[in-house]
């Protein structure tokens, strides 16, 4: 739902490499995503899915190469960034007041991921799939142009997995950037594929 | 940025529920309580030292909500989606300190004044205590924020705050304590002069150490 932006998004990762913690994660890389581009990350545990995706959202510092992205950034990773003691409404309420959504925008994405009826519930309360749905309502709340999900389709049942696809689509149409780390295979068309090996580790000097 | 005051709100919100905010008052509370136990009744005795004690009550007392300033928010991921927004780590750091002193020198302030009639503190005393505090309370805040930003995560983590701490604060206790029997304002001008300081230095060195520990 990337509206009124003037720029057009862009993602643009050269020749990058990536070092955490004294190892190599990720060497010799490069994407290209443009506008109305979907992204699909594969690979093993550990191969650098998360990873890459931090970079992109400018989070990690890069060894080497280039990193270029144009457009505003949403990301739901394995951290949830809800208060646990909070309701979901409040919890959300703090993003969108962020990032300029309105409380009738936010009922519409708490909607789309059919948490309308948790509401009021503690965000504690929410089971593992409520949770991740919750942080894919704040990334479809935040009218980011890029999104970045870490394995968004963990946990959702068929009825919230075909709803992120309509979502995902919508996005992509709207000029909007999705990049998508997950193990299963893409259900939408999507504008590339990435298969990241769980390369040897080479030590770092 | 308008995300300023919510942050700032949601900072008195969790010290208020996660008990963070009557921790740190209760214990200056029962210190205040436990000093005339020690000391014995002597009301001049009491008068005379009982300023001093309070200082070095709220001293430690702002030790205690450390462990919870930064870490909780660092593994929520709250602060990787401030960044995400394009928030400094400065203004996060600016935010965190300003929610600190609303949450935690607010209430000091005022149980400062139950503290001081525990210890039967004259008035003027108390007052002097007051403006003592309200202007090295910034300090601490800030303090606290800095040393949470750069132990968050580490083994130890609030054996370390505490080693950190104590001597970065002497200054503000020596100034502070000298205030109680100060008649010119001397040392309430030295007091504003290193919480000043202090308080501007403290979003940069939090923003730092933060930045540091983000990987």
């Amino acid at each position: 739902m990337a509206t009124g932006q003037a720029i057009d998004a862009a993602v643009q990762l050269d020749n990058i490499a990536v070092i955490r913690g004294g190892r190599l994660v990720l060497q010799q890389l490069s994407c290209h995503a443009l506008a109305g581009d979907i992204i699909w990350l594969r690979g093993a545990n550990g191969s650098g899915k998360s990873t890459l995706l931090r970079l992109i959202a400018g989070l990690l510092p890069l060894a080497s190469g280039k990193r270029e992205v144009a457009g505003s950034l949403a990301m739901a990773d394995e951290n949830l960034a809800l208060d646990y003691t909070n309701t979901l409404e409040k919890s959300l309420a703090l993003w969108a007041g962020m990032d300029g959504a309105s409380a009738s925008a936010q009922a519409d994405a708490m909607a789309a991921f059919d948490l309308s009826a948790l509401a009021e519930v503690p965000v504690a309360y929410l089971s593992a799939g409520q949770r991740k749905r919750a942080a894919l309502a704040r990334v479809l709340n935040s009218n980011a142009q890029i999104w970045l999900l870490d394995e968004p389709y963990n946990g959702l049942d068929n009825a919230n997995s075909s709803a992120l696809d309509d979502q995902l689509i919508r996005h992509a149409r709207s000029g909007g950037i999705a990049v998508v780390a997950a193990h299963r295979p893409p259900t939408i068309n999507v504008a590339d594929t990435i298969s990241l090996s769980a390369q040897t580790k080479i030590r770092a000097a | 940025m308008s995300g300023f005051a919510s942050l700032l709100l949601r900072e008195i919100r969790t010290a208020w529920i996660g008990g963070g905010l009557w921790l740190p008052i209760i214990f200056y509370l029962a210190v205040a309580t436990l000093f005339p136990f020690v000391t014995g009744p002597d009301k001049a005795l009491l008068a005379a030292t009982g300023g001093g004690i309070l200082w070095i009550a709220a001293l430690l007392a702002s030790l205690l909500p450390i462990e919870r300033l930064i870490l909780p928010d660092r593994e929520a991921g709250v602060l990787d989606q401030l960044n995400l927004r394009g928030w400094s780590d400065e203004w996060i750091a600016a935010a965190k300190i300003a929610g600190h002193i609303l949450a935690f020198g607010v209430p000091l302030m005022l149980a400062s004044i139950i503290a001081s009639a525990l210890i039967g503190l004259p008035e003027e005393r108390l007052a002097t205590l007051l403006i003592g505090l309200a202007l090295a309370l910034p300090a601490l805040a800030g303090l606290g924020v800095t040393i949470a930003a750069l132990t968050a995560g580490l083994n130890g983590a609030s054996a370390l705050g505490g080693l950190l701490l104590v001597p970065l604060a002497v200054p503000i206790l020596i100034f502070g304590a000298a205030t109680l029997d100060d008649s010119p304002g001397n040392a309430m001008q030295l007091l504003l002069a290193i919480s000043l300081a202090m308080t501007a230095l403290s979003p940069f060195a939090a923003g730092a150490a933060l930045r540091a520990a983000r990987e």
